[in-house]
């Protein structure tokens, strides 16, 4: 099986041009990196029409399935890139560190700051800069999560710069959503093109929605053996509903909106047809804001009232938990490779990008300065809004940011424009360079961290442009960690059983019971057959 | 009914029963070997040969491809995907007048149309064939839901059916015993049965390996389940020769089937898992027992005449 068709040109790559931008895929025209060497021999012989056949088979089964992105109104097919995103087994363990790392500092920076507030006392996050966060919730103060978690799953943004090295963006600890992609991504890769995965070895991110509901029920409530899990959705209207309905058929669990749960004496239940039915994990996906009624926005009706006091007695397990946002305010990130000195002793494994702090002292005057060289960025709005691209705007959108970041210093910070990496991506026949991120997701049950290896690789489709997310018309890209030299699978995290230790499989032959004997049936036909003739 | 009537729905029942699972394993099999990097293609590929009770091929080094060819596309082995669909056809063109066109008209097309699918392979990769060969398969089952009278007929399809799949799921857990609990193994087989999410909303809670031994071994309520199509085909053979009398059982599938459901039914889940491939051989001997019971008690009454010159 050959891949290109004969007959037609191997034409994907002409005319390739890599910018000052870090190009995954080529460190010289023409010259394919270690990582990639494998993937560009083997999409090398392919010609457009080759990858159009491809891309139809791909949108076909996107379609089939459901897994469409509403843009404008427009259910379109998710956009998935046909070049795969590769990431080697030395880059990722950097990755992988780095990220759980991170993880583990705002773990310790949300139990400081819903407790005693030591990093505030001692001077490290000043307590302005906490207290001014949109998303610091008082509400939140002093409930002890079950097993000590706040973050159970976190996605932490990376772009990676010019000179090839991964930074953070930013962090993401309410409610990141991206996960089916990946895994959706991964299952219509190998299914339609196969061939690609024939010379690699990638590691498999199946395994999450399992992981996921260890990590859940690893946090009920102490003293409940056999927990219930749920998924509160805000329902079918919301943009990221198929991963919601994805997440809880692949973990087996309820899924509920809020008006399928009651709370009543701090206990939450669900309705079901034999009665109420005590819940004890919620996964949310559903805002801080609209969870709960009593608490949060009074007019929320996507919400269940009473759910924060539940927490709070201790009868229910919120994940994650409520009040997250403090830590993943743009500007708290700032503080983020500080926190990492001050709770673990140890040096950030992946850098900050540059950012200004435009409430310290002299900072906005300068940025003022310099605001057609600087990206500004709202601290708490995630999708790419409100973001200004300095040398990409017009003066008008200029004037406006310098007023609205002049207003309120505090909701807004500075970096400076990275040319985030480019990879090959189909843009109509060809194959270009487009700028793409990386959102890793970790879990946390506890116990350990777990990343799941690879994460969601978004591409901004529009060329030269800087913003990736799906909203902005952001494509993606299946993203492949190469499974490096060791052969051996890293060790389950499944409970022993019964079966587990005994014999190796045990190959057998025998044979599938056989129809009606087929030797008479030559001699039939020709009799059959004279008689017909005598006929 | 006709004796050879009954024997040609039996084996349509088994054959379109064997066609869709084989593309079920095979589809699975060959997306686990894409997606996880630590499955040896050679060994999975001689492994699921093994289950299929097809002898490996003297020459040649096996990988998915060639594994995909002979239990497949190999017209001249039966239990290929191809071989099975050209027997059920075959059957059902013996017996076309006892089946509804409707059914026919499935078994034929989807005969007709298998050269063309296969082509597309090359194309298309395998995936689009074996889901191709599940959806006629689901085709041909709906039909006959729909257009048969629920008489002997229907009732010899469906214990060929129910029968062929306690064999095909018996011999998916046999390939995967031994392997680690957590393994994606346990996952495949799930996946393979269209069990995943059912398993999932049952026990809610990770793949773990002797639940899923337990959940397609036992589960009453999922119908790919070893109970679940024993007790149908169990039911099947009581509603063809009822019982007159007032003792025991005096037909000899029901009671291979009867004692292997009982004992499949009463036994310790721990018992049955400290020795499961003893219990998957018997349940697996217990089907071709029972399989050749039928066919000397319906199929082929009394001994063929002789002649003597």
């Amino acid at each position: 099986m050959t891949l290109a068709s004969s007959g037609t040109v191997a034409d994907l790559f002409d005319d390739y041009e890599t910018g000052d931008a870090w190009d995954e895929m080529f460190e010289a025209p023409g010259q394919p990196r270690a990582p990639y060497r494998a993937l560009h021999d083997a999409l090398q012989p392919l010609s457009s029409a080759d990858l159009d056949e491809r891309a139809a088979a791909r949108d076909r089964a996107f379609r089939d399935q459901g897994i469409t992105f509403s843009l404008s109104g427009e259910e379109r097919p998710f956009p998935l890139d046909l070049v795969p995103r590769v990431i080697s087994a030395a880059e990722w363990t950097t990755i992988e560190s780095g990220v759980v790392q991170r993880v583990r500092a705002l773990e310790a920076f949300l139990a400081d700051v819903y407790g005693p507030g030591e990093i505030v006392r001692d001077g490290v996050v000043p307590g302005r800069v906490v207290t001014s966060s949109s998303h610091f919730h008082r509400q939140a103060h002093g409930i002890c999560p079950a097993n000590n978690v706040r973050v159970h799953v976190a996605g932490i943004d990376l772009v990676r710069d010019e000179a090839g090295k991964f930074c953070v963006l930013e962090d993401n600890l309410r409610t990141p959503s991206g996960i089916s992609y990946v895994v959706e991504n991964r299952r219509t890769m190998a299914r339609v093109f196969p061939e690609l995965f024939a010379t690699h070895r990638v590691r498999p991110v199946s395994g999450y929605p399992a992981r996921l509901l260890e990590a859940l029920r690893a946090a009920a409530p102490a003293g409940v053996n056999d927990p219930t899990v749920v998924l509160l959705t805000p329902g079918v209207y919301n943009a990221a509903y198929f991963e919601h309905s994805f997440l809880a058929r692949q973990m087996g669990v309820e899924l509920v909106e809020g008006r399928d749960l009651v709370c009543r004496d701090n206990v939450v239940s669900m309705r079901t047809t034999h009665g109420e039915q005590r819940v004890d994990v919620i996964y949310r996906r559903v805002d801080d804001d609209f969870l709960d009624p009593l608490h949060f926005r009074p007019d929320s009706i996507v919400g269940c009232p009473g759910l924060l006091n539940a927490a709070r007695a201790g009868t229910v397990t919120i994940a994650n938990a409520v009040g997250n946002g403090v830590a993943d305010d743009k500007l708290m990130a700032t503080y983020v490779p500080a926190m990492i000195e001050y709770y673990l002793d140890e040096q950030a494994i992946l850098p900050n990008i540059e950012t200004y702090r435009l409430d310290e002292d002299g900072v906005l005057p300068w940025v003022l300065d310099r605001l057609d060289e600087l990206v500004l960025k709202p601290v708490d709005a995630s999708g790419g809004y409100g973001l200004v691209i300095g040398p990409q705007a017009d003066d008008k959108t200029l004037a406006s940011v310098a007023s609205a970041v002049t207003a309120a210093p505090r909701q807004w910070i500075a970096q400076r424009v990275v040319s985030l990496s480019t990879a090959p991506t189909q843009i109509g026949d060809r194959l270009r360079p487009r700028h793409i991120d990386l959102r890793p997701f970790a879990i946390n049950d506890g116990q350990r961290i777990w990343v799941v290896p690879g994460g969601l690789t978004r591409v901004a489709l529009p060329e030269g442009s800087l913003v990736v997310n799906s909203s902005q018309g952001g494509g993606s890209k299946d993203t492949w960690v190469l499974a490096g030299a060791g052969r051996a699978r890293p060790p389950s995290q499944s409970t022993d059983s019964d079966i587990a230790h005994l014999l190796p499989p045990d190959v057998r032959t025998r044979e599938p019971d056989a129809g009606p004997a087929s030797s008479q049936a030559s001699q039939m036909q020709q009799q059959q057959q004279q008689q017909q003739r005598q006929c | 009914m006709l004796s050879r009537i009954a024997e040609s729905l039996f084996w349509v029942g088994r054959y379109t029963e064997r066609a869709e699972d084989t593309a079920r394993i095979l589809d699975v099999h060959f997306h686990l070997l894409l997606e996880d990097p630590w499955v040896e293609e050679a060994a999975a590929c001689e492994g699921l040969l093994g289950i299929m009770g097809v002898p490996r091929p003297d020459k040649g080094e096996l990988n998915a491809r060639r594994v995909t060819e002979i239990i497949g596309f190999d017209e001249t082995n039966a239990s290929s995907i191809v071989g099975s669909l050209f027997a059920a056809r075959e059957n059902a063109r013996g017996a076309r007048e006892a089946i509804s066109s409707e059914m026919w008209e499935c078994l034929n097309a989807t005969y007709n149309e298998l050269p063309s699918r296969i082509a597309a392979v090359g194309a298309a990769g395998p995936h689009s064939f074996f889901r191709y060969v599940k959806e006629r398969a689901a085709v041909m089952a709906g039909l006959a839901d729909a257009t048969l009278s629920r008489d002997e007929g229907w009732r010899f399809f469906v214990l060929g059916r129910s029968l062929e799949r306690v064999d095909m799921t018996c011999r998916l857990l046999a390939a995967r015993f031994g392997e680690g609990a957590g393994s994606p193994g346990w996952v495949t087989l799930l996946r393979s049965c269209s069990a995943h999410e059912a398993y999932l909303r049952t026990y809610r809670r990770a793949v773990d390996a002797s639940l899923v031994a337990e959940f397609l071994l036992l589960d009453r309520l999922f119908p790919r389940s070893v109970y679940f199509a024993l007790a149908l085909a169990e039911q099947c053979l009581v509603e063809l020769g009822p019982t007159a009398g007032r003792v025991g059982v005096d037909d000899d599938a029901q009671r291979v089937l009867g004692r292997a459901r009982t004992e499949l039914e009463y036994m310790r889940v721990s018992d049955l898992l400290t020795d499961l491939p003893t219990h998957l051989d018997a349940l697996e001997a217990a089907c071709s027992e029972a399989s050749s019971f039928v066919a000397k008690r319906y199929f082929r009454q009394g001994t063929a005449v002789g002649w003597t010159a």
